[in-house]
């Protein structure tokens, strides 16, 4: 693997480690975190892409960055509703 | 503030085994004795361009089969769980969603649709295959559950094309045991040329049911989700 290649990796690595520490990060609103999580995911298939499993890659970035993020959404949307019903 | 200490000496400590795993890191000069075996005999066996689904599908179509199984236990319990929720959604005013989104997912869920069939159709030729062409399937769904959240989507279109397909499924498993080698053989359909879309045996089937099966878990999911209302 070149050397570009691995540089490359490292930067993703230290972007999902970002992504990650924005997911987590205390006192942040629960919006901001799934889409940081989502984030995650995303850079992590652009890795797979990079480590030449392209099958890996399609399948985290259609279900680890899309449907997963969506799926927190609507969940989220319920639990809203619950506490404001009470 | 002693447990923040260990937070942080746990951290430390598997950073150091991370640091060592990619400083320690030596690229194997030749495959291990099982990707050997893969890559040099996944054709012959099996006829499909694309070696992870052929392991995917023949070599590992058990782990398969369990993992479809995973999804849809998630799923019924999905169900299950919001079963006990008021069916049927409070049909106050919802704000109109925008222009943009309603005239985009026009255009685009044919699109995805179509883009989710051929994933897993070439599944055995091109990356991708069932998992991922399933979920772009439901990721159409969604698009169409955004764009008018008050859409009804047929239960009963869903739960039986999820249940057909995983019958096929197994019961092209079956056939192999009848017909050729042994569970999910694929060899029960002729082989084909290499690189045809009609080649590789039964893996294009199979992989095309999983697809139809996983979309249609994903779907009952998210519709389930966004039908039921809390009473």
């Amino acid at each position: 693997m070149s050397t570009i290649f691995i540089i490359m990796s490292l930067l993703l690595c230290g972007a999902m480690i970002v992504a990650g520490l924005m997911a987590v990060w205390p006192r942040r609103s629960l919006p901001i975190v799934i889409l940081a999580s989502g984030l995650v995911s995303l850079l992590a298939s652009v890795q797979f892409l990079l480590l030449a499993a392209p099958d890996v890659a399609m399948t985290e970035a259609a279900i680890g960055s899309g449907l997963t993020t969506f799926l927190f959404f609507f969940v989220l949307n319920r639990v809203r509703k619950g506490t404001h019903h009470g | 503030m002693v447990s923040r200490f260990f937070v942080l000496l746990l951290l430390t400590g598997v950073g150091a085994i991370f640091v060592s795993l990619m400083f320690g890191y030596v690229p194997d000069d030749a495959l291990n004795l099982t990707a050997r075996y893969y890559a040099e005999n996944t054709v012959r066996d099996t006829g499909a361009a694309n070696i992870v689904t052929a392991i995917v599908v023949t070599y590992r179509g058990l782990d398969t089969l369990g993992e479809v199984t995973v999804l849809f236990l998630t799923a019924a319990i999905v169900g299950l769980v919001l079963a006990g929720s008021q069916q049927g959604r409070l049909r106050r005013e919802q704000p109109a969603p925008g222009e943009l989104l309603v005239t985009g997912t026009r255009l685009l869920v044919p699109l995805t649709l179509l883009l989710g069939v051929y994933v897993f159709v070439n599944g055995h030729l091109t990356p991708g295959g069932g998992f991922q062409g399933g979920a772009i399937l439901a990721s159409a769904i969604l698009m169409l559950l955004l764009a008018d959240p008050l859409r009804e989507f047929s239960h009963s279109l869903i739960s039986a094309i999820e249940s057909i397909s995983g019958l096929v499924f197994v019961a092209i498993g079956l056939l192999g045991m009848v017909y050729a080698g042994g569970f999910l053989d694929n060899r029960i359909l002729p082989l084909g040329t290499l690189g045809d879309l009609i080649s590789a045996g039964a893996i294009p089937v199979i992989y095309s049911f999983i697809g139809l099966k996983v979309g249609a878990e994903f779907s009952s999911m998210m519709v389930n989700l966004s039908e039921t209302e809390e009473p």
